[in-house]
């Protein structure tokens, strides 16, 4: 299915730079960015917060069957990574070395697929391993 | 609150129905029900349809309006419940309310999915709005990539092997052999999962539950006049739904389904039961690794240990807990909407003693785990005889 730009557009900060949101009254980091703290509810404020993009391998997959927007890519490893900062964000793994769980990977800016016949590139951060 | 009874039960075979749409499939399982019920239809007053993406598998939305027109209900409530693989538990446990709350006497439960008329990938883009679409299926996480995601740790922190996963498709597969609406009569073996097809590492094709057409339906009843209809109503003891955050990497661990934990203890509180009275369990066996964390969050194991018990054989239908009797979604398949619907007929049917070759002796408490997404919806019913 075709859908218009805007779609990935208004979460282009999130995805291209690894933004989030932190609550001020308890400080808990969240990826992707969220209005209410899942912990304190709406009595505290969330500012915008930019990640590291370090952290380690917490799991990990190879998929073979994809999504239709993926057909070309497959097969493409994800992986779900504990971020230094606290939460587990989920991402691919750029071909590399070997996955493990525990493994500590950096973020990096990548180009993800290619949607439709007018050809819109879809660019995000993935993770590699260090 | 009025306590309610089961009164029909009605299925279609499951499977590649190529022949019947998903009218044909939705009027298939509610005219068995009630026949099974042996109703007449100007008592119905109210249809909950439990259905997860006729749209995008069929083009047809607004689907419980039609399905009571299939099967011949006129001007009755009728509504839609989507909560993507738990739409079918959501619904019976709609219509339980319905009835309980005394706003209707007698209500039909419906759940249908016809699957099998889009391409693999077409369904597995469906399938993957059960999850986070704007941060795991756009990202090309399917569904069996969040369950291999936690199959992965799952065996990091337990041990857990794929051998022992595979044992999970061997059981159900074998159940399935004795239930002529299961879509596969083929026994299979450890090695035939493990040779089978990889879909996600380390699940592969036979850890995977089927992309296949079917439905199921079931009649409501007050207790109070469940005996006019049949001599042996069962009766809804217990019924939670608990929620979750639909975005897996939201949660606190990955190795197993809280929202399981929580249904758990509320439907058993109701019921009055503990675990240990459980003659069965329909378990959410959506993935291999679906139905290990399954058991373990229902409270049947410790975490960790039930990949093991199940391999040696405690959850067959001679063993200390039967799991899946009707084959689960592994051996009967899952027509998405239809699963948790499903799920209830087959525990009526045992607690009946209608089950014939997989019959569960003495069978007089059961159970019923339906799982949405990777756990954002949890269903848990549970059952006793009345009579
Ligand atoms: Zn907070």
């Amino acid at each position: 299915m075709e859908r218009g730009v805007a779609k990935t557009w208004r979460s282009a900060n999130a995805r291209y730079n690894l933004t989030g949101v932190q609550c001020t009254n308890c400080k808990t980091a969240y990826f992707p960015p969220r209005m209410v703290c899942a912990k304190c509810g709406r009595d505290t404020k969330m500012v915008e917060k930019k990640f590291s993009g370090r952290g380690v391998i917490y799991s990990y997959t190879r998929i073979f069957v994809p999504p239709h927007d993926f057909t070309e890519e497959a097969p493409y490893t994800v992986a779900i990574i504990r971020l230094e900062e606290g939460p587990l964000v989920e991402g691919h793994l750029v071909d590399g070395k070997k996955p493990e769980i525990g493994a500590s990977v950096r973020a990096v800016f990548r180009r993800m697929y290619t949607e439709g016949s007018e050809g819109l590139i879809h660019y995000h951060f993935k993770f590699e391993i260090v | 609150m009025r306590e309610v009874a089961v009164i029909g039960v009605g299925l279609t075979k499951f499977g590649d129905r190529w022949e019947a749409g998903i009218k044909d499939l939705a009027a298939e399982a509610g005219l068995a029900a009630l026949e099974d019920a042996k109703i007449i239809s100007s008592e119905i007053e109210a249809l909950y349809g439990g259905i997860m993406s006729s749209g995008r598998f069929t083009d047809q939305e607004h689907f419980a309006a039609l399905l009571a027109d299939q099967i011949g209900l006129k001007h009755i409530s009728a509504v839609r419940v989507e909560n993507a693989c738990a739409s079918g538990g959501s619904a019976f446990r709609l219509g339980y309310m319905a009835v309980a709350s005394g706003m209707h006497d007698i209500v039909v439960v419906g759940g249908v999915e016809k699957m099998t008329d889009v391409t693999v990938n077409e369904a597995t883009t469906a399938l993957g709005g059960a999850g986070d679409q704007e941060w795991e299926l756009s990202q090309g996480i399917t569904f069996p990539g969040l369950y291999a995601l936690m199959a992965r740790r799952h065996m990091h922190d337990y041990g857990t092997t794929q051998e022992q996963l595979a044992s999970v498709a061997v059981k159900n597969h074998g159940n399935a052999l004795a239930n002529k609406y299961a879509q596969f009569h083929r026994k299979i073996t450890i090695d035939d999962v493990m040779k089978s097809k990889m879909i996600a590492d380390p699940l592969k094709l036979l850890d995977c539950s089927s992309i296949c057409d079917g439905a199921a339906a079931v009649v409501l009843a007050p207790m109070e006049i469940a005996k006019k209809y049949t001599d042996t109503p069962i009766k809804v003891a217990g019924s939670a739904q608990v929620g979750d955050t639909l975005r897996l990497a939201s949660r606190d661990s990955l190795t197993g389904i809280a929202a399981t934990r929580i249904a758990a203890d509320k439907a058993l509180a109701q019921a009055g039961v503990e675990r240990k009275d459980i003659d069965l369990a329909e378990v959410h066996d959506c993935f291999t690794i679906a139905e290990v964390m399954g058991v373990e969050d229902l409270g049947f194991y410790n975490k960790g240990e039930a990949a093991k018990a199940i391999a040696e054989g405690e959850t067959m239908i001679d063993g200390k807990l039967p799991v899946n009797t009707s084959g689960g979604l592994k051996g009967c398949g899952h027509p998405v909407g239809a699963t948790g619907v499903k799920q209830v007929v087959e525990v009526v049917e045992q607690l009946r003693g209608d089950a014939g070759a997989r019959q569960v002796n003495g069978a007089e408490i059961g159970l019923t785990h339906n799982v949405g997404g990777s756990g954002a919806t949890v269903v848990v019913h549970v059952f006793r005889r009345a009579d």
